[in-house]
């Protein structure tokens, strides 16, 4: 027995492989739902209500979707020219601290505000990948590693400004940031619930995303690199740059989801302000095969993982980590399920 | 500054390292083991938490500290199966697979642990390893404390590193499983093959990965807690980088660190008017600095991340 390439994909299967990732996955994580003496099928149904049951259910999972269509874009754009950008929690971080830094004192008219915090918080991101794929290009160093150890550094530092310079003298308990001035808030688009613009912003970035894969040479070049560096080369592509491009874009998109949390959520950063939002990206852009409008559905489903498993865990007391493994096992599902729509198995 | 210097001359600070080394160790040794057979295991940090997790449980749940190891490195060990399976026979992406290993397994081992213990206010403890005096030698000045007052499982890391040494350089398996690493396809010209000597790697590799973890609980330690791993096994990763794959350098990268990470814990409490998490910072920056400096020089393995498929070349 042994695999063969496939000339294309065809169309039904790139649609299976998701689907069916999905299916085995939560098969798979109802064996310990049932190890935690619940029925799989009373708790995914609990699930399902938690994300979908009420508008205010609805609103939460749109509302806990946005960063990840933002994070799952930064994937995809980067593994489509296999930089494996891991660092996208630590951009989150680096775009959300800049946005509420600047937007505490600044003084523009609302709207102007709302996007020059939001391109502050894209520079941030952008700026924090360039260094790991400058190491890569420079030195050799593998980015896997510096953006992960990225990731660390820069979950202290935010700790390290919101405990000091950033600290808000007004907020209880917790340490926070100085929240963001009122006037930069994105407006509610769901009244009285969390749901606010920056879920059209995130749209909007999917279909930016897809019409520079789809129609600008960028695109091409940094889809050509992916495949092979050495054809890519050969094409006359240069590869530091279109790398170095790739880094700033996915980066950029990575910081803007801190950025838009900001705004529109939390105004202020704490160091508890993402539930692993870049790692859940990764997942987010696989199991939309790396297209990114795709990233819009698949942002949906594991937002709906994670805000259904909390009610479902109130409900039934599965705990609530479930939906990490859950979305874990997605990703490794997933890996399988796009090897068979490119491979097939030969005798 | 006098302070930062006196602290330099305390033994308590050398025998940390080789205590907050000993994690490390396994860790380093095991990841070198997977990449020396040519397969890249990102799931590090994931079955470093699963080690601490099943270890730290089987002693809660009534076992002895030895079961509990040997329940990590069982653990670990399937961790990596999974790993070897995805990877070596169907030759995924080894970046993707190992970070769907570490989200999975670290996911799976909160849940695990919450199925057990109630939200509390407190983790519950167990009683872990104590330092153990090696007789005539603990009591030699100075280098006995530092040396001869460990627990046991650092001596057992130590031995790790020289089995591994001698195996990888002096031994039939060792040569198979380096050439493994090179070129697979000179293997299977041998008569050998190449996918069961990577799926051993990683699989024994792995164990090793959840061994450092379960030092976590049973040794440093007495509890389990979420994030516990705290970026260690990331840190074996780039040690490996480190070390050039050498088991003898693994262990001088681990210890250095370790000096590092003993170091700036106990000048937080002697400088005053800098932030404590500049001092954590240290380990994370000082780990890409490291990985920046020997980059270059860096005799990578060379089908490292390279999927073997028989008669395709």
């Amino acid at each position: 027995m042994r695999l063969e390439r496939r000339s294309h994909v065809p169309l039904h299967l790139a649609f299976l492989a998701p689907v069916s990732a999905v299916l085995v996955a939560l098969f798979l994580a109802a064996g310990l739902i049932a190890a935690a003496g619940v029925s799989p099928l009373t708790a995914y149904t609990e699930l399902v209500r938690g994300a979908f049951g009420s508008r205010l259910a609805l609103s939460e999972m749109l509302t806990r979707a946005t960063p990840l269509i933002f994070t799952g874009l930064a994937a995809a754009v980067a593994f489509r020219a296999r930089l494996w950008n891991i660092g996208a929690e630590g951009q989150f971080f680096m775009g959300a601290l800049m946005t509420a830094w600047v937007g505490h004192s600044l003084s523009l008219p609302g709207p102007l505000g709302m996007i020059v915090l939001m391109l502050i918080g894209m520079a941030a991101g952008a700026a924090l990948l360039a260094g790991p794929a400058f190491m890569r290009l420079r030195f050799g160093v593998d980015e896997v590693v510096t953006t992960l150890l990225l990731n660390f550094i820069v979950l202290l530092f935010v700790g390290l400004m919101i405990e000091g310079p950033l600290r808000d003298p007004l907020a209880f308990g917790w340490p926070s940031s100085v929240p963001v001035d009122g006037a930069y808030r994105l407006p509610d688009l769901i009244p009285r619930t969390r749901l606010h613009c920056g879920f059209l912003v995130a749209l909007g970035a999917a279909g930016a995303v897809w019409l520079v894969f789809a129609r600008t040479v960028f695109g091409m070049e940094s889809r050509a690199t992916g495949l092979s560096g050495s054809a890519a080369r050969f094409a006359g592509i240069s590869l530091p740059g279109t790398l170095m491009r790739v880094a700033l874009f996915s980066g950029a998109l990575a910081g803007l989801a801190g950025s838009v949390e900001v705004l529109g959520v939390t105004a202020g950063v704490t160091t508890t302000m993402s539930p692993g939002f870049g790692y859940a990206g990764i997942v987010v852009a696989m199991l939309a095969a790396l297209h990114p409008v795709g990233v819009v559905g698949s942002a949906i489903f594991v937002a709906t993982i994670f805000v259904g498993a909390d009610a479902m865990s109130r409900a039934t007391g599965v705990p609530s980590f479930i939906a990490d493994v859950i979305v874990a096992l997605c990703l490794l599902t997933m890996l399988v399920a796009l090897l068979f729509t490119t491979h097939r198995v030969r005798r | 500054m006098t302070d930062a210097i006196d602290l330099l001359l305390n033994t308590n600070l050398w025998a940390a390292v080789l205590r907050i080394a000993t994690p490390l160790i396994f860790g380093v040794l095991g990841a070198l083991l997977c990449e020396r057979a040519g397969v890249l295991n990102l799931g590090i940090e994931g079955i470093m938490t699963m080690g601490a997790m099943t270890g730290w449980l089987t002693v809660y749940l009534g076992g002895d500290l030895w079961m509990g190891l040997l329940v990590a490195a069982f653990a670990g060990g399937l961790i990596g199966l999974l790993h070897a399976g995805l990877t070596v026979p169907l030759g995924l992406s080894q970046h993707v697979s190992g970070l769907g290993i570490t989200l999975f397994a670290s996911a799976a081992s909160y849940y695990i642990f919450r199925l057990v213990v109630e939200v509390g206010s407190l983790p519950p403890t167990i009683e872990p390893f104590r330092p153990v005096d090696i007789p005539y030698l603990s009591e030699l000045p100075v280098i006995g404390t530092i040396l001869f007052s460990q627990t046991l499982p650092t001596y057992l890391a130590l031995l790790a590193v020289a089995m591994m040494a001698y195996i990888l350089a002096h031994t039939p398996l060792g040569t198979a499983i380096r050439m493994t690493g090179e070129n697979p396809h000179a293997v299977e010209a041998q008569g050998l093959n190449p996918m069961r000597i990577r799926i051993g790697a990683v699989v024994v590799g792995s164990a090793l990965m959840a061994l450092g973890g379960a030092f976590l609980t049973t040794a440093a330690f007495n509890s389990f807690f979420p994030e516990m791993v705290q970026g260690r096994g990331w840190i074996c990763i780039a040690l490996v980088v480190f070390a050039s794959w050498k088991p003898g350098k693994a262990l001088v990268g681990a210890l250095l660190f370790a000096f590092f990470d003993a170091y700036q814990l106990r000048l937080q409490t002697v400088v005053d008017g800098v932030p404590y998490q500049l001092f954590l910072m240290a380990p994370y920056v000082l780990s890409i600095v490291a990985l920046v400096l020997v980059a270059r020089r860096a005799q990578v393995p060379a089908a490292l991340m390279t999927p073997y498929r028989r008669g395709e070349r």
